[in-house]
């Protein structure tokens, strides 16, 4: 009872043209799109399956399944049982997504018995590690690898932790299609995949525009559909502070857009941890400092420089007071609550773009930096304050990330600091730097998918390999991953799901799948599919190319 | 907290005092004046007092609202001087009105209903709320007017389908900026979505499914409706010869085949100029077109046609050949537009066409508009002298092809756009009669058109019906289309930002 595999069903008939493209003005500015019209698509032979797992092996058997007795349950040896709530939770979601809502279901015993031989009945989940981490969170020593064979009479998911079973679901989800009656299928498959790099991020900028709740979570959702692992959340900036403190509560009161209806109140920000942790994200808060910190000033007197121009204040302020103790006492508490409140073994301390000018232009300031013998380096004050405040942060038992000026500004930093590369293009000397000083690094600066740009950017991302500065092996392994940034200067609730994805989609395999997996025109079939699977979940992920979905975005 | 200039394209004569007049929406009244020739049981009207009372009052429920006594009654009271409630607007259209905002009354005077639809988008504007929620207007006089009177936007709906839903919402956001034309280009090479009573093959097999993917004749009537309300015109594109790949699915001999040496290759070129059957088949089709769409215009197309199959193919050759056409092809492709255009002369309508119809061939009817899209700023200028020099009238499209997407606020590039500033007489400048926003659809469906769209295409708005002089300041612009934009967020129009920055009621979509 086997049939041919069927690819070009599973490729949902994607018709896309290779007709000239219309239009396309006479400026040598907007010509770079045409090489791209070389695309076509064609069923690809790992079907729409993304980010590539590291094995797969299809073959031709086609086994049915019906949303009536099909299901997804703990396999007998799994020591996560139905107490594992992250778990149930996600097979009830995954169901969903294959089956696009509940069906009526048999007695499993009947349904079974009724199925016939080339019908799956059933999932087996099996976490094979004696601590399946149920309750944990997600970090980046998590175990992320996980089996998955389809083979009758049931397909088993092996993973020694239910976050590679969560991997191992959306593959399934994945390689399920339908036939040309509608009927679910899935093709015999052996899969055993794992992470390229343990860090997987997406950042969100949520101060230059409050991104409300609810789009969060729905990027979340779609970020586990790319296995993408990290939430990196600029959660505060120059322009607002939404997030609401418990222990500075002014701070949201007065810097946020609006006290009210743009904050993250504490159950907000439980709900999106909560949220990450059950689809295996971790999020990752940045505060930002000393620099972009302007609405920081509005809550909290003192902190900021006061600028002066000629012998009195300006009335401005410039990035964090370094040299008054005040402002070492409210660091302690706001990290002792941020250490609370977010249970990621890291926390992103930023120490970016630091403009010296109202330092140097405070009479108090450069009386301090005399008598530390700073002279006239305004560096070594920041890194005097960032240096104080990374001790303080340590305090906390959490981990930190810098940006990568701080490791550039010689501040020394804990073995375990990790240095976010965000200057420059693709893999550059900088990475080569910060792993020859033996600190793990994360890459974003070929990844700032706020810069938009006409037709398929994604292309570029795609083509970012991550290791390919100059640096021994011991280097390499230091890089731990990388992050697709969307700043907020242009982007919010209104734009932000369309502008990220498939955009990000790139991103995430290059940062899942083999260094080899690089066949552009495979790619672009797969991402193709991939980028409608994630419109039919109701996510608007925004095309590749001229074509269509078979059901479109329902929204507008 | 209130902008006296809180109207978006500006108004052509506009003043207004800082004494303001408070709202009750349980006390408001839309009302025919005693003199107007539209009176109750008018389509358009009454649709549009439905419509803007939502606009007017975002948060009004219908319960929970005390009414005091001292809130007297608000009266709006419209009058237009011709009873045109059951047409659809059309390119004489008058779109002018007279606005005047006084304690408890607003008088609305224009001469057609689809001035008076303008009028009342410019009173929704006017209204704004203070920090406790009550609704205050001030006092305001406002005579305006649009300079051109076609303010266009093109959608694509062949490179992408675009539902239906999709389109409407586009309509309404579009008579938040008093555009006045949808310029639907609805089949191209990719899809053929138009679901034809003729020729139903042509979406049968043509569309990119001929179930879900196309637009029924319902639909049609839909969007057409719509826009009628709203005092949009939608003007259909069927392009030809070129750009018609997905028509060769369902129609078989309408393209010309293309032969490798002798041989025909398999693949088909532009539509087959040198059989008859092709205009047999052109003017059923356009028959068909120009009575399922009431504007007095069709879009041709006309535009991007390559030679190359025409070249391969020995009866198009012979044909050149009989014809006397040499080895020029464009005078192939003149003859074919000559004979597309003489087919809808004779149906009554005007064509529109793409400039390359008039490069190649300058002598076409003169009442054909030109379209032109392609160039820089001293390209489009050098032919916007050209073509009017001609007196052909004209259609700019080129500074607007709002789907090339760039960081940062690329609006400024389309606000600043001086679509008169070109050598020519004022005659010449006249035949100018406006402008159309550009959104090809190879990179955009429903999922980000909206926000690609807008407020983007508002900055074009503005420059298609406001005064140039009062509205050269990108800057001064700035603050007014940030808040413009709020204002779509909050009628439910996903509209981008543009800058940092926050609305008071975010978008509370995905």
């Amino acid at each position: 009872m086997t049939s041919p595999l069927q690819l070009a069903l599973l490729l949902l008939a994607l018709g896309f043209s290779r007709g000239l493209q219309h239009h396309y003005p006479d400026q040598a500015d907007q010509v770079d799109g045409e090489a791209e019209l070389e695309l076509v698509a064609e069923p690809s032979k790992f079907g729409s399956l993304w980010p590539l797992p590291q094995k797969v092996k299809l073959s031709a058997v086609s086994l049915k399944l019906t949303g009536v007795s099909f299901q997804i349950a703990d396999a007998k040896g799994s020591s996560a049982g139905s107490g594992c709530s992250l778990l149930q939770d996600a097979y009830r979601r995954y169901y969903e997504y294959v089956f696009g809502g509940a069906k009526r279901q048999q007695q499993p015993g009947k349904g079974r018995r009724a199925a016939g031989p080339a019908v799956l009945t059933e999932l087996q989940v099996w976490i094979t590690s004696p601590d399946p981490e149920c309750d944990g969170y997600p970090g980046v020593a998590s175990d992320e690898s996980y089996e998955l064979t389809v083979d009758q009479p049931y397909a088993v998911l092996k993973a020694p932790k239910v976050w590679g079973a969560l991997h191992g679901l959306e593959t399934f989800s994945q390689l399920v299609y339908e036939d040309e009656y509608g009927v679910k299928s899935i093709n015999s498959t052996t899969i055993s995949d794992f992470p390229r790099f343990a860090h997987r991020g997406i950042l969100l900028d949520s101060a230059r525009h409050f991104l409300p709740i609810k789009v969060i979570l729905a990027n979340l959702e779609t970020m586990a559909m790319n296995k993408l692992n990290v939430f990196h959340w600029h959660i505060t900036d120059d322009q607002s502070f939404p997030y609401l403190s418990r222990t500075f509560p002014q701070l949201s009161q007065q810097g946020a857009y609006h006290p009210y209806t743009h904050v993250y109140t504490p159950a907000d920000v439980k709900m999106v941890v909560e949220f990450g942790r059950l689809r295996g994200i971790r999020v990752i808060p940045e505060f930002d400092t000393p620099g972009h910190t302007q609405s920081w000033g509005k809550g909290q007197t003192d902190l900021l420089t006061p600028c002066y121009s000629g012998s009195k204040p300006s009335g401005s302020f410039g990035p964090v007071n370094p040299i008054l103790n005040t402002t070492y006492d409210f660091m302690s508490q706001f990290f002792k609550e941020i250490s609370t409140v977010f249970p990621d073994a890291y926390v992103h301390l930023g120490g970016d773009e630091v403009d010296f000018s109202c330092w140097k232009s405070n009479p108090d300031i450069q009386t301090f930096m005399d008598q530390q013998g700073f002279g006239k380096d305004f560096s070594k004050l920041e890194s005097f304050y960032i240096q104080k405040l990374l001790n303080i942060v340590a305090t906390t038992q959490k981990g930190y990330m810098i940006w990568q000026e701080v490791f550039d500004n010689g501040v020394q930093l804990k073995p375990d600091a990790v240095v976010h590369v965000w200057i420059g293009g693709g893999a550059n000397d900088e990475m080569g730097k910060v792993t020859a000083a033996g600190y793990t690094t994360i890459l974003s600066a070929p990844w700032y998918l706020d810069y938009i740009s006409y037709a398929q950017d994604w292309q570029k991302y795609y083509k970012v390999e991550p290791l390919s500065f100059n640096g021994t092996e011991e280097q390499k392994k230091l890089v731990i991953g990388g992050e697709a940034c969307l700043w907020g200067e242009y982007v919010d609730a209104t734009n932000l799901t369309p502008r990220l994805w498939p955009r990000a989609s790139a991103v995430a395999e290059r940062l899942w799948s083999a260094a080899d997996v690089t066949d552009i025109n495979d790619t672009f079939n797969r991402l193709s599919v991939h980028r409608c699977r994630m419109v039919a979940r109701g996510i608007p992920a925004q095309p590749l190319f001229s074509s269509y979905c078979p059901r479109e975005y329902k929204g507008v | 907290m209130y902008s006296l200039e809180g109207v978006w394209p500006l108004p052509q004569i506009f003043t207004s005092s800082i004494e303001r007049y408070p709202l009750n929406p349980q006390a408001f009244y839309f009302g025919y004046g005693r003199q107007s020739a539209a009176q109750f049981g008018c389509s358009v009207l009454d649709a549009a007092f439905i419509r803007y009372y939502s606009l007017i009052f975002p948060d009004y429920t219908g319960n929970g609202v005390l009414r005091f006594l001292e809130d007297k009654p608000f009266h709006i009271e419209i009058n237009v001087d011709h009873d045109d409630c059951e047409s659809y607007p059309h390119e004489d259209s008058s779109e002018k009105y007279n606005l005047s905002v006084s304690a408890g009354k607003a008088s609305l005077n224009a001469e057609t209903v689809w001035g008076a639809v303008r009028g009342l988008e410019t009173f929704s504007q006017l209204v704004y709320q203070d920090d406790f929620g009550s609704y205050f207007v001030n006092q305001t006089e406002i005579d305006d007017f649009p300079r051109f009177p076609f303010r266009g936007i093109l959608l694509d709906t062949s490179r992408h389908f675009i539902p239906v839903h999709a389109i409407l919402k586009t309509l309404d956001a579009m008579a938040y900026s008093k555009f006045n034309v949808f310029h639907w280009h609805i089949v191209d090479d990719p899809s053929f979505p138009y679901q034809s009573q003729t020729f139903p093959d042509l979406s049968r097999k043509g569309a990119f499914h001929p179930m879900t993917h196309i637009y029924t004749q319902s639909d049609v009537r839909r969007v057409i409706s719509h826009a009628r309300l709203r005092g949009i015109r939608v003007l259909p594109e069927f392009d030809s010869p070129g750009h018609t790949k997905s028509w060769g699915k369902g129609q078989s001999d309408l393209l010309t085949p293309c032969y490798s040496g002798s041989t025909p290759s398999g693949a088909f070129g532009p539509v087959n100029p040198a059989l008859p059957s092709t205009y047999q088949f052109m003017a059923t089709l356009l028959k068909e077109v120009s009575s399922v769409f009431p504007d007095s215009y069709i879009h041709l197309g006309g535009d991007e046609v390559n030679f190359s199959c025409w070249k391969s193919n020995p009866d198009v050759r012979a044909f050149m050949q009989k014809m006397g056409f040499g080895v020029d092809f464009t005078k192939l492709e003149a003859f074919y537009m000559e004979n597309i255009v003489n087919i809808t002369t004779f149906l009554n309508k005007t064509a529109i066409v793409w400039q390359d119809v008039f490069d190649y061939h300058e002598l076409i009817p003169k009442d054909t508009v030109l379209h032109i899209w392609k160039g820089s700023p001293a390209n489009y200028r050098k032919e916007l002298s050209r073509m009017t020099k001609a007196g052909m009238r004209v259609l700019l499209a080129a500074p607007w092809y709002i789907n090339h997407i760039s960081y940062g606020q690329d609006w400024r590039n389309y606000y600043t756009v001086q679509p008169l500033n070109f050598s020519g007489t004022a005659e010449q400048k006249k035949l100018v009669i406006g402008g159309e926003v550009c959104m090809w659809g190879e990179y955009v469906d429903a999922t980000n058109l909206t926000p690609r769209l807008w407020p983007r295409a508002s900055a074009a708005a503005e420059r298609l019906w406001s005064d140039e002089k009062q509205t050269s300041s990108v800057d001064k612009a700035f603050p007014r289309l940030q808040d413009f934009r709020c204002k779509l967020v909050r009628r439910g129009i996903r509209a981008e930002p543009l800058y940092v920055g926050h609305c008071k009621h975010e978008y509370q979509g995905v």
